[in-house]
């Protein structure tokens, strides 16, 4: 049962390889990934944030909304962890 | 050659996913299924922050930006510094993903106080 | 659950590196938006200086020293504090986390530092508690 889950593991990894040699090179300038949207926030986002660091203006400010969520994520996990684990006693009100 | 050296860190992140495949597919305990779902999740982690390199480009923070509001009129090129996209992407994964981990930790040691056990065949024979 | 070690050596390594970690998380918050890190960073590393204290000195005298109960409200604090500001900036007239008309000296940096300390919060105090969650168990 071993040797079908390493073929079908062998399998994907061969498959992927086959579509990774069409993938821009290490370090392409003009790869599709850095030539839509990133030019503009590398450009602009110091003169439409005024902040220099340019991953935090992406991150507060451009999707600001994305992070909102993101943070819900953790607090929900945290919330989980309370629920599934925590023992609520009267002693210690908690 | 080229095309070989070129795509080095593609097969690396690959083999990276192999092994959390097959770890994921092949162990019987849980808690070892829950590490090849962490090594799945990195290599595709280390995958989304390499697409984002650039040659001779520097890190994602303007340079020479003294304080706040200096420096409007500094020439910025896109040429110079990294995709910041991913990295941005990426940053939120990582926190996301020790959350995801520790609530998958917490139903295992529930499913540890019920059956005693973290094998799946047991579990399943316990059913 | 976490015992107090017996060694001397790791409690007073602990001890002196404690305060040093806390205030270069509060340094990785702060100046987030002008050098690398942000909220999700320095939380993660807030996170783990009381973790650093929780394994040399045991869990109990860490629940003594910052109380369960406030670290779950501390939780939902940061954010309340990051939906606070967007609505903040819809309530001024703007829309939803549009830093632009926050009544202070250049609005989008301190916008930004806002939500970027109500991440560290939630991330900080989200991590604690997974951590003593899964150790308190039984």
């Amino acid at each position: 049962m071993k040797f079908l889950y390493l073929a079908l593991s062998v399998a994907t990894g061969g498959l992927l390889i086959f579509g990774a040699l069409d993938m821009p090179v290490w370090g392409d300038p003009n790869s599709p990934a850095n030539s839509h949207v990133s030019p503009h926030y590398i450009e602009q986002s110091f003169h439409e944030t005024e902040v220099p660091n340019m991953v935090t203006a992406v991150l507060a400010d451009y999707r600001s909304y994305d992070t909102l969520g993101e943070t819900t994520v953790v607090f929900t996990a945290a919330i989980c962890c309370l629920f599934l684990l925590r023992r609520f006693r009267k002693e210690d009100g908690a | 050659m080229e095309n070989i050296f070129g795509h080095a860190n593609y097969f690396i992140y690959i083999m990276l996913m192999m092994i959390g495949l097959y770890g994921m597919m092949a162990k019987k305990n849980l808690v070892k299924k829950l590490v090849g779902m962490n090594i799945f999740q990195w290599s595709l982690i280390l995958f989304f922050v390499s697409i984002g390199a650039k040659d001779g480009g520097t890190i994602p923070i303007v340079e020479g930006a003294h304080g706040h509001g200096h420096g409007a009129d500094l020439l910025i090129q896109a040429s110079h510094y990294v995709n910041p996209l991913p990295h941005v992407l990426m940053l939120t994964a990582i926190v996301v993903g020790v959350g995801t981990t520790g609530v998958a930790l917490a139903v295992l040691l529930n499913l540890y106080k019920k059956y005693k056990t973290l094998d799946e065949d047991e579990i399943i024979g316990k059913l | 659950m976490i015992q107090e070690q017996e060694s001397i050596v790791i409690k007073t390594v602990a001890r002196l590196l404690v305060p040093f970690i806390q205030l270069f998380a509060l340094y990785v918050i702060m100046h987030g938006h002008s050098s690398p890190g942000g909220g999700f960073q320095g939380g993660v590393i807030l996170a783990a200086s009381f973790i650093l204290f929780a394994v040399a000195y045991g869990l109990d005298e860490m629940k003594r020293r910052f109380s369960i109960k406030a670290l779950t409200v501390l939780t939902s604090v940061g954010v309340f504090l990051y939906a606070g500001i967007g609505l903040l900036c819809l309530l001024l007239g703007e829309n939803f986390l549009d830093y632009g008309v926050l009544p202070v000296i250049e609005p989008r940096g301190m916008g930004m530092l806002g939500i970027e300390i109500g991440v560290g919060i939630t991330v900080m105090a989200a991590l604690i508690s997974i951590f003593h969650d899964l150790l308190d168990f039984e």
